[in-house]
């Protein structure tokens, strides 16, 4: 399904991501994991189209997308959720799917076609899944975080993406949040066949989901594999045993 | 801002209307020559909120396309003697153009510097009226405008203004509530999310840019006609100044408050001349006051009023 070849991103002297390829097979779902700071998140920004690779390369579907703005990559079926709520907060709940929809069918250049009712259905379809339908009429923006990013969530598939990219879906959330999150997510996941990819540093959430992990650290990844193999990878128990020994002896 | 034409809204779109249908029958000519600007600069500071409320950009040189729209239509109808229609489409395809020039380099850039772009261009519009002297007049603007005979008296001109203004606020409240004004404000919310839904940003705040500058056409084309002239000062960054206060002093995120802003900005400049030649110092006080206590104009607060009431029952 995506395919990424030698993908490198400096920021400045600093190598956010070192020559990384990666290959995402179709109905899988794929953690990517790493500690803070191993470029999870410049990795999404780079498959996504929202920053532009130094050099390598990332195909869809054999087709060639990098350096693509995100709009069009998102046509491709490939959408994607952030790690920090982005949503639209002077607009309720509704129209925040509605928009994606909106987007979805191309009509936002639809200057004579009314916007209210528009994709109702489907919105409130969206909605019911993810567990807003009650909050539909609510400014988004005055959501509690949870449901926001629940929001997301609904507007990422309303794209009907046939890859989901989900950027720390559970960030923020407390344990039993996490907990219907995941619940939720794999729900998704199954109903609608999803490819899924997504980043974590939960590693309750990690293994609640993935059929296989990768493990990126300072910008390079240091495996990859089914997620019982990782588990027990040398390298990767010494990068997080490290870890949280440091994180022992700061306390 | 939500998608249907509630029913007190239409109530009162519909009551306006009809009082501004009697206004002639008061026989004032200072009361229709006023509404007359009122209806005309109302138009025009809707047309700039689909920049500022809808795009969430802030436009100084909006001036330039209502000054192009009234040249176009004051130029044609006196110079080369067109009819009325003819001359009014050319007034709309004209603005429609030069916004849409303007706007493929303006989108380029977001913030200030989509800001001080627009004032550039509009400045520079500003500068051909000003030299270019034997088609618009130079600084002595453009005087004697031909208004086909049947409009020519007041009360008729008032009437075709209604029809006219009436008609593009309708339309405009259309696009403004249409799946395109729904994106728009997905844009302005959030330009990074809208891209991530398939949303050509850029696009979009052009197309809003173009909107914007054809409908601040329209206006500028009956304001031509009413004064039977067309001034520089109408390309001048103070012209875009002041219909910027109105669509402040109104509400950019109600879709009537620029109209509610640019009525209440006429009304209190001739009371307060009434009284005192400060008017200037008046407008810098109410300015100031709308930025400090009232960030969502007039329409904003008269929304939260209304939910203080709703709440208190």
């Amino acid at each position: 399904m995506l395919k990424i070849e030698g993908l490198f991103k400096q920021f400045g002297g600093f190598v956010a991501i070192n020559d990384v390829s990666f290959e995402l097979a179709e109905g899988e779902k794929h953690a990517i994991i790493g500690p803070n700071g191993a470029g999870k998140t410049t990795f999404f920004n780079l498959v996504t189209g929202h920053l532009l690779p130094d050099r390598g390369s990332v195909a869809f579907r054999d087709e060639d997308i990098t350096g693509r703005p995100p709009h069009r990559i998102v046509k491709l079926g490939l959408a994607r959720s952030f790690q920090r709520i982005n949503i639209y907060p002077r607009m309720s709940v509704f129209e925040n799917v509605q928009v994606a929809l909106i987007a979805r069918e191309r009509q936002e250049l639809r200057f004579f076609r009314l916007a209210a009712g528009l994709c109702g259905p489907e919105t409130n379809e969206l909605l019911d899944l993810v567990g807003l339908a009650e909050e539909a009429d609510e400014l988004a923006g005055e959501l509690a975080y949870g449901k926001q990013k629940q929001l997301e969530l609904a507007i990422a598939l309303a794209e009907n993406p046939t890859v989901l990219l989900l950027d720390e879906p559970t960030a923020g959330m407390s344990p039993s949040e996490t907990e219907e999150a995941i619940r939720l997510i794999r729900e998704i996941a199954d109903a609608r066949g999803l490819t899924l990819l997504f980043t974590e540093h939960d590693m309750t959430v990690v293994f609640g989901i993935a059929d296989r992990i990768t493990v990126l650290h300072h910008g390079e990844v240091i495996a990859s594999g089914a997620p019982e193999a990782v588990r027990s990878d040398p390298v990767v128990r010494q990068v997080y045993l490290g870890e949280e020994e440091a994180a022992d002896g700061a306390a | 801002m939500t998608g249907r034409m509630t029913r007190p809204v239409l109530i009162a779109c519909l009551a306006v209307l009809a009082l501004l249908a009697l206004v002639p029958l008061l026989e004032s000519n200072y009361l229709i020559d006023l509404f007359n600007e009122i209806m005309i600069y109302a138009l025009f500071a809707l047309s700039l909120n689909v920049i500022i409320g809808y795009s969430g950009n802030v436009s100084f040189g909006h001036a330039a396309y209502f000054a192009i729209g009234g040249y176009t239509m004051a130029i044609l109808l006196t110079t080369y003697q067109w009819p009325l229609l003819p001359a009014f489409a050319a007034a709309i395809v004209f603005s429609f153009v030069a916004s849409g020039a303007v706007a493929y380099f303006c989108t380029r850039l977001t913030d200030i510097y989509f800001a001080m772009l627009t004032l550039a261009f509009s400045m520079l519009v500003w500068g051909v009226a000003f030299k270019w002297r034997s088609m618009t007049g130079g600084d002595d603007g453009f005087v004697g405008v031909d208004v086909p005979a049947f409009i020519a008296e007041r009360a008729p001109f008032y009437y075709f203004s209604l029809v006219v203004v009436g008609g593009a606020v309708a339309v405009l409240w259309v696009i403004c509530h249409s799946a395109f004004g729904r994106a728009l404000l997905a844009v302005r919310e959030n330009p990074t999310r809208a891209g991530f839904v398939g949303i050509n940003t850029r696009l979009m705040r052009w197309w809003a840019f173009v909107v914007a500058g054809t409908f601040a056409g329209i206006a500028g084309a009956l304001f031509a006609m009413v004064h039977r002239g067309m001034y520089t000062e109408s390309a001048f960054w103070t012209e875009s100044a002041t219909v910027l206060i109105m669509t402040l002093l109104g509400g950019m995120f109600s879709f009537f408050g620029p109209a509610i802003g640019a009525a209440s900005l006429f009304l209190l400049e001739r009371l307060t001349n009434e009284y005192t030649a400060y008017w200037p110092l008046v407008l810098g006080t109410i300015l100031l006051a709308i930025l400090m206590f009232l960030p969502e104009g007039l329409a904003g607060l008269a929304q939260a009023v209304r939910r203080q009431i709703l709440r208190g029952r």
